[in-house]
């Protein structure tokens, strides 16, 4: 029973309604947490994730539809100790108020530099659209993303 | 007996030294503060002041989570406040304590205070060192805080006014958990609201009965218009609550206003008036010529927070256990006990970080809302979390505002008189009103309790009349508030209350006399100006931004200046926008320059700076809660659009600091004066100007036709 899905290269089974937005799979069964519930209708991108390479809102897709495919999310990228380049770049420009809608924006840079590992501003900020941040923090936020892209090779 | 001096902060209401701070024997100090972190930094730059007062290093402090179980009752968490009453309280606090530490340290090694000095703990004097760790002891801070030790000059800070890195956001960065819907407890069952679909509508008939058949649904509750669900999973819950939505019929009544301006149907109320600035002088007063007036509105804004309003609540053995983001936990106590029923020993709240608020949003509702559903399972912790179309139909906005203003110039282009009139409702209806209880729940239930009568926050900070008296130096003035008491929609306190509308108003009107006088608005502000800080942060922002008088940004760019002190006692802030007015009014760069005193964390500041600008520049440009004559319709981003990556500005804030000031905060400081730099820009581009917000592309269309 349950349906087998692929998260930071583990398989788990998990057992809830094919129907259920993959968020409260990941949030509530697999207890990770970096993906946030923002408008439960992919328009904020707190809850963004990487799906095969793209940036996906985890409130607005099933976890039938995401059966058997590579999800990342913020945890899979690095952590409190080993942090990704984007993290620490995040931590490096405090490129945060609240934090809230950060894992979410991390997660479509993330997308956005695997495909194009040195984006220009406009690039960033065209890929950064479908995400909000209600404490101003877009300018940090665009420094962060340039400071780890430069530090990519 | 002499009454009690008056001390520092919230040392006044807080006098037990313990309350604020412990010594522990494993080389730790644990801090309690009553305020909260809600994205602004406060805990990193109260780590900050404890760290040099004590003289122990930032390591060894531990920061207790604010609750109703211990620590100092500080009220709100509001207002630019924090730095002013908390991280001053301990300020003192500590360096009380450290002076405790040093007499006790003395008299064991046997030598005169003047003979000790400390690092981080360690005491030395004749050659021996005691460390705090084993000084301290219970007794020691079951005193009375008396605030006689001077706290260090700032020439003896070492972590005071150093950019300190935040200390929650490596776990935020990196997924975890760290807000209160991250929160899991053994058990924890999942619960959702489904509100009426108006203010006015009231619960007519429910059946349930099919809702109760679907898998995982512990409870429905209802009681009077409050309509709730419990399932074991979040989707289930989810989805219980989207059938009872479908099979609620509801009562309903047309009670909103025609028309989203606020012009007409604000000033048709009847209001409570008062003149809170009068100066006359008649002589000067007869050289006025040229005169001018104007009127200007705000809409209704939304907070609009990321992260929906969250709270998980528990009711076992007669006790209920609350964890909530609220800014204001012990009056949100106080409240839900009335709400409840219960004495107030019967219910903690704790704090948990939340998404960013910008005041009063449903922080306060869903804590009374998690415990109304736990009361329906006793022993399970269930954990609620708004809709976000609940989230925008039902958080408390920043009221609408008019503000008329006139004024009269003398030949030398001088202002002589000046008048200003605002009307708006009151600005706070936060829990622990003068009667009632304000908490939305309250009001649905069978038994309601009503909202409390609104507040307006008076002066000197003011509410609705927040920087509505001109900081500038006018030989006549007269100011004066018209109060409407009842809002048609739910109001209540938004980042910098009335000074949004109000220094937009004031800083517009300078700029529009400026132009009537022939002069460039930088000198026309300086002019009229005496305060020293405030003419150095309009001096430095036009100096950074290479201020010219009547110059382009190139193409169709130009800027515009704004300037204001925070409620006229706070931080001084300009502004400088330039706007692009090519298609849609967008800022593209903008420079400001501020003055907190003592900057505690300079980076901090300038973070607050930079998201205000840009929070404002939103607001101004592109907000307004949208209605019918019964139902908010601003129900997702798509209804209410805030400021896209693409539409944000590059900013560049410069700090004046002044370490033998006294900090004051610095959240609120840019929303004021960024709304009237970019007024201003546009009017400078275009040569119309547009006082209504939000300044939108069909607005400045039709401003050019007049």
């Amino acid at each position: 029973m349950g349906i087998s899905i692929n998260v930071n290269g583990a398989t788990h089974s998990v057992d809830a309604d094919g129907e259920t937005p993959l968020l409260y799979i990941l949030r509530n069964d697999l207890k990770l947490k970096g993906a946030r519930f923002g408008c439960g209708s992919g328009s904020c991108g707190a809850c963004t994730v990487v799906i095969d390479g793209k940036a996906v809102q985890s409130c607005d897709i099933s976890l039938a539809a995401v059966a058997g495919k590579g999800i990342t999310t913020l945890e899979g990228i690095g952590s409190r100790e080993k942090m990704h380049a984007l993290q620490s770049a995040f931590v490096a420009e405090q490129a945060a108020q609240c934090g809230y809608c950060t894992s979410g924006i991390i997660m479509t840079a993330y997308a956005l530099l695997e495909r194009n590992a040195h984006p220009s501003d406009a690039e960033i900020c065209a890929a950064l659209d479908g995400n909000i941040c209600r404490c101003g923090t877009h300018a940090r936020i665009l420094r962060a993303i340039k400071k780890a892209a430069e530090a990519a090779p | 007996m002499n009454a009690p001096r008056k001390l520092p902060g919230n040392l006044e209401t807080n006098r037990a030294l313990e309350r604020w701070l412990r010594i522990n024997a494993d080389g730790t100090v644990t801090v309690y503060t009553g305020k909260v972190e809600i994205g602004q930094g406060i805990l990193t730059a109260i780590e900050q002041v404890v760290a040099d007062e004590l003289d122990v290093s930032p390591q060894r402090v531990r920061l207790q989570t604010a609750s109703t179980a211990h620590g100092p009752d500080e009220g709100i968490t509001s207002g630019s406040r924090s730095i002013e009453e908390s991280a001053v309280a301990l300020r003192y606090a500590c360096a009380e304590v450290r002076e405790l530490l040093l007499q006790r340290a003395a008299a064991k090694l046997g030598v005169s205070l003047e003979k000790t000095t400390v690092v981080d703990g360690e005491v030395s004097g004749g050659g021996r060192t005691v460390t705090y760790w084993e000084l301290a002891d219970a007794q020691m801070l079951k005193r009375e805080a008396s605030a006689q030790t001077a706290p260090k000059a700032a020439s003896e800070h070492k972590y005071i006014g150093i950019p300190v890195q935040r200390r929650d956001l490596p776990a935020k960065i990196t997924g975890i958990p760290a807000y209160i819907q991250d929160m899991d407890m053994p058990g924890m069952l999942y619960g959702r609201i489904v509100r009426p679909p108006a203010y006015a509508a009231r619960l007519k008939s429910l059946d349930d009965t099919e809702i109760k058949a679907m898998p995982g649904v512990t409870a429905v509750v209802r009681d009077g218009s409050f309509l709730g669900v419990v399932a074991v999973r979040e989707e289930q819950a989810v989805r219980a609550a989207r059938g009872l939505a479908r099979s609620a019929q509801w009562h309903n009544d047309q009670t909103l206003p025609a028309e989203m301006t606020p012009g007409a149907y604000l000033l048709a109320q009847p209001a409570r008036v008062d003149v809170i600035s009068e100066k006359s002088d008649p002589i000067i007063k007869q050289q006025g010529g040229q005169m001018l007036a104007a009127t200007y509105t705000r809409p209704y804004i939304a907070h609009a927070s990321m992260g929906p309003s969250c709270a998980v609540a528990r009711f076992d053995g007669g006790h209920y256990e609350v964890w909530t983001h609220s800014q204001g936990i012990h009056p949100l106590r106080r409240d839900m006990a009335k709400a409840l029923g219960i004495a107030i020993d019967a219910l903690t709240v704790t704090h948990a970080d939340g998404a960013g608020c910008y005041g009063h949003n449903g922080a306060d509702d869903v804590a009374l809302d998690a415990a109304l559903l736990a009361r329906a399972v006793p022993g399970h912790a269930v954990q609620v979390q708004w809709m976000r179309e609940d989230e925008f139909a039902w958080e408390p906005y920043g009221p609408a505002m008019v503000v008329k203003t006139g004024a009269a110039l003398d030949t030398a282009g001088n202002i002589v008189d000046w008048q200003l009139d605002l009307w708006s409702y009151p600005h706070s209806t936060r829990p622990e009103g003068k009667d009632g209880v304000n908490l939305l729940a309250a009001w649905h239930l069978a038994e309601p309790q009503p909202a409390a009568t609104p507040a307006n926050p008076p002066l000197p900070a003011g509410g609705s009349h927040r920087n509505a008296i001109p900081l500038y130096d006018f030989p006549n003035q007269r100011v004066t508030n018209h109060l409407v008491m009842q809002s048609p929609l739910r109001v209540s306190a938004l980042r910098a209350l009335g000074a949004h509308a109000n220094v937009f108003a004031i800083e517009s009107f300078m700029d529009e006399l400026a132009l009537a006088a022939g002069a460039d608005p930088v000198e026309f502000r300086l002019r009229h100006l005496k305060d020293p800080r405030a003419r150095a942060v309009i001096e430095m922002v036009a100096q950074k931004s290479d201020w010219k008088s009547g110059a382009s940004g190139g193409g169709t760019r130009r800027r515009g200046i704004g300037f204001a002190r925070y409620k006229n006692l706070g931080c001084y802030v300009a502004v400088v926008a330039e706007v692009d007015v090519e298609a849609e009014p967008r800022v593209t760069r903008a420079w400001a320059a501020v003055d907190v005193g003592l900057a505690i964390n300079p980076d901090g500041v300038i973070n607050q700076l930079e998201g205000g600008i840009i929070q404002s520049a939103s607001m101004t440009l592109k907000e307004q809660v949208t209605f019918d004559r019964e139902r908010i319709t601003s129900r997702t981003w798509d209804d209410y659009p805030v400021m896209k990556f693409s539409e944000a500005p590059q900013v560049e804030v410069t700090l004046i600091n002044r370490p033998d000031l006294p900090p004051v905060g610095a959240g609120e400081g840019a929303t004021g004066p960024t709304a009237a730099a970019i007024a201003n820009a546009i009017a400078a581009a275009l040569g119309a100007r547009v006082r209504d917000m939000p300044l939108t592309r069909e607005r400045i269309i039709a401003a050019l036709a007049q």
